[in-house]
């Protein structure tokens, strides 16, 4: 018997396949989703059936099927592909479990207002008329079927377009050249890093507190009776959307790449040039959602319009003077104070046709900044 | 339109680091210059200094004169960006402009200057640099196209015809073909051997063999250890550095006995 040396033994060119054959392959089966859909709605009819006919709550035959198809999901897996599937699978009942209840409130709260909004948001008298001169008697005669509706949010519109415009003229300019210089300027010197550490604090500015210094700046540029103007609310907001401005833009501009504008100054391009040129057109697309993302933060903002605009019955198109009314300020002044306290409904009903109004708006701001972002997007294909 | 290159005792900063220490030397008009060395060895960073890109990076800084035609680019009273239109540069990364078409990208240094152009002459300029840098054939029925649709090697072509559209008087290659396939880099070479007639070009590479094909006058560069600056260690034409170089570390580096 003579021990034969392998010839091959250490070299590593010369590994073939058969030096693992101690290794046996797993013997776990690639399995479909099909068993797990199946469970899914054994799961859906058992909480059904608890709910229509052992009369539980909803909520409770629900999470008790839930807790049923966690457990029958990792058993049925276990048995067909063995333990790492099994908690694969759990794993994602409970991933989407997670995003049900992410969803579910935003589902909730979007189907709230467009039933309580639907039925006065059609109506003429809510999209042309203003408050003025409607009193609760008016509503009174309503309800009670003598009179037309009458009284809408005309005002209200014009007002929120007035005041948040003029609030992103303000701040859009001064953030941009804000993250401008951050990015292509301050990079890590001592200035910079005071500004974003001054940004991250007004990102935490309550907003109210926001309102209270626009009225205050105001009160002593005008005096404190001719204080209230839409510009102070438009002031109030870009207090509030500068942060986010600058925030955004800056995350926008550092993604541009760095070879770009090494390539625009290889060119014998200015500095300023490459910025303006090359950066700001390849980030447009993330600038634009940037902004709007800001918007859609102030344009619900009620407190601090209230302190710094006020509230008006009537249309006012001058943002330099007297009070204005926001879509937000007038939804929060039907529902606390309805014209007539006895019958509540109309006011009510305006109130939900402004929040609906507010939320199409915000929809008619992101798809805005869809197109804008899908003009500017970096171009491929050939 | 080509022009000599003369550099004298040039030292290189990154703050208080130094990167590239004394470094001499002199680059005849219409030739190719190949620089090589391992990584690290100040290279790239030299080859950046000769159009001042050098200093786009914070805290760098340059001591010693750089040359072109007697003109010192370091001089006080020299402006960056007029440095940078005499001598373009190619880059490692092949980086068109992603928002702009492929006759964009070419015409970008003259535009993007703000430079009047009518649609004629950015015809013609366009097809001019294109039909230099090779590429005129493949593009000529898309120049409205983007240019991130090409493939690497194309559009590494297009930014030598972005660089040679603003007609610099020397043009830089960082390692031109290190992110390119063989016949990407073929094409680029023979590219080099072109462009030569008409400019001054410097090419830094890895590939010792490209530094052999393309270049008429070969750089060592090397650093005696890890956080000394980096050295021209020998500087003669491609045949004696390949075949007879004058020093050992020259020698081993060529030979692959390195280290």
């Amino acid at each position: 018997m003579s021990i034969q040396t392998d010839p091959h033994q250490g070299d590593i060119h010369h590994a073939r396949l058969d030096d693992y054959s101690g290794v046996v392959p797993s013997p776990v089966r690639p399995t479909t989703g099909r068993p797990a859909q199946l469970l899914g709605l054994g799961a859906l009819a058992l909480a059904v059936v608890g709910w229509q006919i052992f009369d539980l709550h909803l909520g409770a035959a629900l999470a008790g099927a839930f807790v049923l198809y966690l457990v029958a999901v990792y058993l049925v897996y276990r048995s067909l592909g063995g333990p790492r599937v099994a908690v694969d699978q759990l794993m994602r009942a409970l991933v989407y479990f997670a995003f049900v209840c992410a969803v579910l409130p935003l589902i909730s709260l979007l189907w709230t207002v467009l039933a309580e909004g639907a039925a006065k948001i059609v109506s003429p008298a809510f999209l042309t008329q203003t408050m003025n001169g409607v009193t609760g008697l008016h509503d009174q005669a309503y309800v009670e079927g003598t009179g037309p509706f009458i009284g809408g949010a005309y005002h209200a519109i014009i007002g929120t377009l007035i005041v948040t415009g003029l609030a992103t003229l303000i701040s859009v300019p001064i953030g941009m050249f804000t993250a401008i210089y951050l990015v292509e300027y301050g990079n890590k010197g001592r200035l910079a890093r005071w500004i974003r550490f001054f940004v991250d604090v007004m990102t935490g500015i309550p907003s109210i507190v926001a309102g209270l210094f626009a009225f205050a700046l105001f009160s002593q540029i005008f005096g404190i009776r001719d204080a209230k103007m839409g510009l102070a609310g438009a002031v109030a907001l870009a207090v509030l959307m500068i942060p986010t401005v600058v925030r955004n833009s800056e995350e926008m501009l550092r993604i541009v790449p760095n070879e770009l504008r090494e390539a625009a100054l290889a060119l014998g391009v200015p500095k300023w040039r490459t910025v303006v040129k090359v950066v700001l057109p390849t980030a447009a697309s993330g600038l634009a959602s940037g902004i709007t993302l800001a918007i859609a933060r102030v344009i619900g903002e009620t407190a601090p319009l209230l302190v710094a605009i006020g509230y008006a019955r009537g249309l006012n198109w001058n943002a330099f003077e007297n009070a204005m009314t926001t879509l937000a300020v007038y939804a929060y002044s039907m529902f606390t104070k309805p014209l007539s306290p006895a019958v509540r409904e109309p006011s009510l009903e305006r109130a939900w046709a402004a929040a609906l109004m507010l939320v199409l708006i915000v929809v008619a701001l992101n798809l805005l900044a869809r197109l804008i972002a899908k003009m500017f997007a970096p171009k491929t294909g050939r | 339109m080509s022009k000599r290159i003369d550099v004298k005792d040039l030292d290189i900063f990154y703050g208080n680091f130094q990167a590239v220490k004394g470094v001499s030397m002199s680059i005849e008009p219409r030739s190719v210059t190949a620089f090589i060395g391992p990584s690290g060895c100040g290279k790239s960073t030299f080859l950046r200094t000769l159009n001042r890109m050098h200093e786009v990076i914070p805290g760098a800084r340059v001591e010693g004169e750089v040359l072109i035609d007697g003109q010192n680019l370091y001089g006080k009273d020299v402006d960056p960006v007029d440095v940078r239109r005499q001598v373009g540069m190619v880059f490692q990364r092949p980086n068109p402009f992603p928002t702009m078409s492929i006759k964009e990208n070419v015409l970008a240094g003259v535009r993007l200057n703000s430079k009047r152009l009518s649609s004629k002459a950015g015809d013609e300029l366009a097809e001019k640099a294109l039909r230099g840098a090779n590429l005129w054939n493949e593009v000529k029925d898309r120049l409205d196209k983007p240019g991130s649709g090409l493939s690497g090697g194309q559009q590494q072509r297009l930014c030598i015809a972005r660089a040679i559209a603003i007609q610099p008087e020397v043009i830089l290659m960082d390692e031109p073909c290190s992110a390119l396939d063989p016949i990407s880099t073929l094409a680029i070479e023979d590219l080099i051997n072109d462009l030569k007639t008409d400019y001054t070009v410097v090419i830094v590479t890895h590939n010792m063999q490209q530094a052999a094909r393309v270049s008429d006058k070969t750089g060592f560069f090397n650093l005696e250890a890890t956080g000394k600056p980096g050295e021209l260690v020998e500087y003669d034409t491609t045949q004696t550095i390949f075949n007879n170089p004058a020093k050992k570390a020259t020698e081993d580096y060529i030979s692959g006995r390195f280290g």
